[in-house]
């Protein structure tokens, strides 16, 4: 990503971040909110790494590539935690957290446990195009969470519309990342000239929807869930 | 053949997922009722937004000072309008019950753009109020 339009994506991401995060703290959800605003912060951590990764070692480097690549991935197990919690926040009611909790732990595990063996059988090419193939998977992973947490919120018919739009916004992330990725494994050709600049700007996509449905939508705003089904057929 | 199956998977549920996420911000805009304001402003007369007027209307939301919180949505909204443009032409003559619910989603659009102006006009006034409290 070279010079200015790398330098105002990175702006951009972090201020979005921070103004999530703010947000949620003046509005007395910074607890209540924790994983979202873990992740925020890590985010922004990750993005002024990048920017001092940069400076130091150079955009061409491997040093930058494998940075980018492998800290998206940690970012991106960190946002499990965060469906976790939507998962516990729409079976709520039903008082099943116990069951989450541990069905995370293994989810977790088990891919903690999938990542050493694909890096124990790679270990002497750890190349860019393993990252970018564990990364689609990744985000393949998240993108499947989503959806069974979109049925979910479908099936016990969820009305709280702050959390269908988190949950939608979040879809709408996994989904065109994952795509993005397996576009770059498909042809890898494709990543200099169209993927390294449509990847930053799919980053922003989650902060900037995530700051607007907590800044519009006021927490007892409701909606059925299924009406939106309902009216597309 | 896997990287091409996700990619197919992925496509199909980012439309899934954009479509329903514009539909919840446009259901969510549909609550709020427009102002006097912007009816004199737009030259509307009740608060029925023809599907039309979302380009005259976004044209408006830019020409008032920015708020900075609704640009990125106004975008996503305006995608979400060309969509359906473009499925409008496709299926008119083919399925007109689609072309139905295609203009009536564009309405939604269009309600979403008025809504998105009167606020940036309430914005406008207060920032008005403000400069001229400050001068006296």
């Amino acid at each position: 990503m070279p010079g200015i339009y790398s330098g105002l994506l990175c702006t951009a991401g972090v201020i979005l971040e921070a103004y999530v995060v703010v947000c949620l703290f003046f509005r007395k959800s910074f607890l209540h909110e924790l994983s979202i605003n873990v992740y925020m912060i890590a985010a922004a951590a990750q993005t002024c790494g990048l920017v001092a990764c940069t400076l130091r070692f150079g955009i061409t480097s491997p040093i930058y590539g494998y940075y980018y690549y492998y800290s998206d991935s940690l970012l991106t197990i960190l946002m499990f935690w965060v469906i976790i919690h939507f998962y516990q926040e729409v079976f709520q009611e039903m008082r099943v957290s116990r069951y989450v909790r541990r069905a995370a732990v293994m989810l977790l595990l088990a891919t903690a446990f999938f990542s050493y063996l694909v890096v124990r059988q790679n270990q002497h090419h750890l190349t860019s195009q393993f990252v970018v193939e564990m990364g689609q998977n990744l985000y393949f992973v998240g993108l499947v969470l989503t959806y069974l947490l979109w049925g979910a919120v479908l099936k016990l018919r969820e009305t709280r519309m702050r959390l269908v739009q988190l949950v939608l916004a979040l879809g709408v992330y996994f989904s065109a990342t994952a795509g993005t990725y397996a576009i770059g494994n498909l042809f890898p050709g494709l990543y200099m000239p169209v993927l390294r600049y449509l990847l930053p700007i799919l980053g922003l996509w989650l902060p900037a929807s995530w700051a607007y449905t907590f800044t519009k939508i006021p927490d007892e705003a409701r909606l059925a869930a299924g009406r939106l089904l309902a009216r597309a057929r | 053949m896997i990287a091409a199956l996700i990619f197919v998977i992925s496509l199909a549920a980012l439309l899934q997922f954009f479509v329903l996420h514009c539909r919840s911000m446009l259901a969510y805009s549909r609550r709020i009722q427009l102002s006097n304001h912007i009816l004199e402003v737009t030259g509307m007369t009740g608060q029925d937004v023809a599907a039309g007027d979302f380009d005259r209307l976004v044209q408006l939301v830019h020409l008032c000072p920015e708020r900075g919180d609704d640009q990125k949505q106004i975008r996503v909204v305006g995608l979400y309008y060309a969509l359906l443009n473009m499925v409008g032409r496709m299926t008119r003559r083919v399925v007109p019950s689609v072309a139905q619910w295609v203009e009536n989603e564009r309405r939604g659009c269009s309600y979403f753009a008025a809504v998105a102006l009167d606020r940036r006009i309430s914005y406008s006034r207060d920032l008005f109020s403000q400069q001229v409290a400050n001068h006296t």
